[in-house]
């Protein structure tokens, strides 16, 4: 990592002598550098070349952050992540802003999936990006005033006026949903025919969940679509700024609520990251365990809704009771199904039970059998084939322009994995294969999938061989719950335990991030702890957010069920994309 | 003493149809739960076959609702039309030799004709709704039904080269005398199968209410016993097409002796709506124009090239 730094610093140096990097010491050891608005937009251009994709931007309100030694002076910051797969390395660039003067330039031109990102830092923080051509809102409401992420904004519901829906409340909040193709550059007529705007969504049997896509139709044939998100945004970074660095655990599980504990993973790691825990091997084996299970379930869910929605009706429910099978598993093992909330600062809550090794040897035994017989009834159909193949194709650069990861960055031919690639929590221990297909469309899309599902069998049954013994916990006092055993024996034991149960642990005041490889694709939890109780700032990258994005890119020239062989390949579900 | 049989008939035709309309929401439930690893509807009566009667009780309880955008009289007459159509498809259905409501010596031509009237409910229900997703499925039917149709009425005229005539009775009396139509007329049985399947818009086939892509398609606004009739005119498709196949192909109510005529069609129909429903169990949709390009592409030459054949051999044999 340390040669990395210098490289790209010095490289950054060499081409911008005028330029100050001021470079900034984080946790997850990712080269951060501080640099001036003005030149913004030429060092993303000279990095692009080697860093292909702007993984996350976002914005931070500094104005109460107690500990900025290292930071320039700095009211807001727009923070650009990037990453290089080829080189499999990263790079953060920040952006110092005064209140009083909140222009940034927009870098859309650069990186073309800046558009979202920025549209919601605009949202949050009011940062305003020059030369945006769409700054609306984009995940709260058309009507909210302020700007919810900042820090005088208010967090709770009491402390504000009472809500009450007058009626001509109703009718402002009814017209500002109203779509103006002109908004959009749209036109509502060309010289051969008036077009059709067709509302798909946010109630619609295909749009899995609450999710807005407004087609410009000729005939059937898709002119341009306009995705709309914000349905589901339930304000998932603000409540972590208040919530203890524990009790924000159940919250992440509602992220990507296919994902449950997959989700905690990054959260948990990067606060270990930061405090500097490190968690035994049994915890380790139990965590990618049960991570893979929700990957199998979450693949299992898309697996039938996808042919569900290219119409195949029966699938849907085989592996729904597949998936019963699985989540009998975890409620054996974590108490909860969908939402365990398991996972713990420092390991897991509990050892595993009795005779678990019996059921998930029962389950590793069954499935395979299972995905041989789907694939006979679901990915060689040709119905199925017709309706899928050649549908939303986008190339590997494509999706590196738009951010695309996970399943659907394999299926366009981009051979990268998290787990093989940047082995976090102990999968460089793991024996698998990375699926990679080269087209690029939804039957590859669903392919890499379908074949992830026997890999994470794989992996699944090497943690049933391998499981080391040991503790499912860290010894640290800033775990959670802390341990207890000693309490009673020497004081320092006792203050810990006591103010890491009263008040939640104090996590050192600092920057850090992990990034895995989710359901659906690269899941970051970027934290900032100021040295408190709380996150001063959590900042959640999903995957389904930028993948939304490029669905207009991909179904222009296609006709609405193509849309929905589309909408069904990507695998996203709303509560990821809003947050 | 005839005209009493002949009411007597009409009756149980009719009492059969919207019962058996009403049973199969039920069996096909149920069928589809055996088939997809879950119980299917189970809780009402014994084996939950009370719920076709609850399920009537809430059709008829629901609030009928006529939206205020929509062309009030056509909204209304459109889902009587496709119950019509069925219901009088059934006069010519032949139940065994002296069995049923007439024997119209062109049996098969008012059957096509009152399958194609159908047609005007789908589109005049999609167009009057004055929604979007309502005028696609209308669009869709329209198109899917023109096309299907065409081929529908060709692939039958292979089994009326052979039999010299269009009566349904004359027809079965033919396969009497000589094999069931499905051996001198596999490819004809074959192009009518799909056709059929179209006719009465089922998966794969049901483009014009294909729910994932146009939420209910030509029925996204009917509510209450409007949609109800949608319903039940889609079932007495399903039950017409099969004995229409079980009549022209397998021999209606032919077969051996411990049985009476009628229940060997009777048999033989059930058989065939329950592969209808294997076929929603198993089978994907295809695309819209997937549909078109294979009616016309496939279909529409297989079903000339029977017709030549067909042609050819009665005219030199």
């Amino acid at each position: 990592m340390a040669t990395q730094v210098m490289d790209v610093e010095s490289s950054l140096r060499d081409e911008f002598p005028d330029v100050s990097f001021l470079a900034q010491k984080t946790a997850d050891n990712i080269p951060t550098f501080w640099l001036p608005r003005a030149r913004l937009k030429d060092v993303l251009s000279f990095l692009k070349p080697s860093y292909e994709m702007l993984f996350d931007l976002c914005g931070v309100d500094e104005r109460t952050r107690l500990h900025k030694d290292d930071l320039p002076e700095v009211d807001f910051t727009v923070v650009y992540h990037l990453i290089s797969f080829r080189n499999n390395c990263d790079v953060r660039l920040k952006v110092a802003l005064n209140q009083e003067d909140l222009d940034v330039p927009t870098v859309i031109s650069v990186y073309p999936n800046a558009n979202w990102y920025e549209r919601e830092a605009w949202d949050m923080f009011g940062i305003n990006f020059v030369g945006h051509p769409s700054l609306f809102r984009i995940l709260l409401p058309p009507t909210w005033e302020g700007h919810a992420l900042r820090k005088d904004h208010p967090a709770r519901a009491t402390e504000l006026e009472p809500f009450s829906l007058t009626e001509e409340r109703q009718d402002k909040e009814q017209e500002a949903l109203r779509f103006r193709p002109e908004d959009w550059g749209m036109q509502r007529k060309n010289d051969n025919t008036e077009f059709m705007f067709l509302n798909m969504g946010p109630n619609h049997p295909s749009v899995h969940g609450v999710f807005r896509i407004v087609l410009q139709l000729d005939g059937e044939v898709i002119v341009d679509a306009v995705p709309e998100i914000g349905f589901h945004h339930r304000g998932a970074e603000k409540m972590a700024e208040r919530q203890t660095w524990h009790s924000y655990i159940p919250y992440t599980d509602r992220i990507d609520y296919l994902g449950g504990v997959m989700n905690n993973l990054p959260y948990v790691m990067a606060i270990e990251q930061m405090a500097g825990i490190k968690v035994p091997d049994r915890a380790k084996v139990i965590r990618i365990m049960m991570a893979e299970i929700f990957r199998m379930t979450s693949h299992l869910l898309f697996y039938g809704t996808y042919a569900q929605d290219v119409g195949q009706m029966s699938p849907v429910f085989y592996m729904f009771s597949d998936r019963e099978k699985l989540f009998r598993i975890v409620e054996a093992v974590t108490g909860g199904r969908m939402h365990p909330a398991w996972f713990r600062i420092g390991g897991v809550a509990h050892d595993l039970p009795e005779g678990w090794d019996k059921l998930v040897r029962d389950f590793v035994e069954f499935m395979p059998a299972r995905l041989d017989h789907y694939d006979k009834m679901s990915m060689n159909n040709s119905i199925l084939k017709q309706r899928t193949q050649h549908i939303g194709i986008y190339s590997a650069e494509e999706a590196m322009d738009w951010g695309i990861t996970g399943p659907g960055m394999r299926a366009a031919g981009v051979d990268f994995d998290m787990r093989r690639d940047r082995p976090y929590g102990g999968y460089d221990q793991f024996d698998f294969e990375v699926p990679v297909f080269h087209n690029g469309d939804c039957y590859d899309r669903c392919r890499v999938r379908v074949e992830e599902l026997r890999q994470s069998l794989r992996i699944i049954e090497q943690c049933l061989n391998n499981m080391p013994e040991g503790p499912y916990k860290a010894e640290h006092p800033l775990t959670t719950p802390p341990p207890k055993e000693r309490t009673m024996y020497d004081i320092e034991t006792l203050i810990h335990h006591f103010l890491n149960v009263s008040w939640g642990p104090v996590i050192p005041a600092g920057e850090g991030s992990v990034t895995i490889e989710a359901t659906k694709g690269a899941n970051m939890y970027y934290l900032t702890s100021d040295g408190g109780t709380t996150s001063y700032r959590t900042r959640i990258r999903t995957p389904s957010f930028p993948h939304l994005q490029q669905i207009p890119l991909i179904s222009r020239g296609l006709m609405i069920a193509d849309m929905v062989a589309i909408l069904a390949s990507i695998d996203f579900v709303m509560a990821d994309v809003d947050r | 003493m005839e005209e009493l049989v002949i009411y007597l008939v009409i009756i149980a035709t009719l009492l059969g149809a919207f019962g058996g309309a009403g049973v199969l929401v039920w069996f096909e439930r149920r069928l589809l739960g055996f088939w997809q690893d879950r119980p299917g509807p189970n809780r009402v009566g014994p084996f939950g076959i009370g719920l076709a009667v609850a399920d009537i009780i809430k059709l008829f309880a629901k609030d009928d609702w006529i939206p205020p955008f929509a062309d009030r009289f056509i909204f209304t007459f459109a889902p009587t039309a496709v119950v019509m159509a069925m219901l009088m498809g059934f006069a010519v259905v032949p139940y065994s030799k002296e069995l049923y409501v007439t024997d119209l010596n062109i049996g098969l031509l008012f059957f096509l004709g009152m399958t194609s009237l159908a047609v005007y409910s789908v589109l005049l229900g999609g167009l009057s709704s004055n929604n979007k997703y309502a005028l696609f499925g209308g669009l869709r039917a329209a198109a899917q039904m023109v096309s299907y149709e065409v081929f529908m009425g060709l692939s039958l005229m292979g089994v009326v080269m052979l039999s010299g005539s269009f009566s349904l009775v004359d027809i079965v009396n033919t396969q009497a005398e000589n094999v069931w139509f499905i051996i001198s007329q596999p490819l004809g049985f074959f192009v009518f199968l799909i056709a059929g399947i179209a006719e009465s818009h089922r998966l794969p086939f049901d483009l014009p209410e294909a729910e994932h892509e146009i939420v209910a398609g030509f029925h996204t606004e009917y509510s209450s016993m409007k949609f109800g009739m949608f319903m039940l005119g889609e079932y007495l498709g399903l039950i017409l097409i099969s004995s229409m196949i079980a009549t022209i192909f397998f021999g209606g109510w032919l077969g051996p002796d411990f049985l009476p005529a009628p229940f060997w069609f009777l048999g033989k129909t059930f058989a065939f709506i329950c592969f209808f429903i294997l076929l929603r169990a198993g089978i994907p949709r295809p695309r819209y124009d997937q549909l078109m390009s294979f009616g016309w592409k496939v279909m529409l030459p297989l079903t000339l090239v029977n017709l030549l054949v067909t042609g050819a051999v009665v005219l030199w044999m």
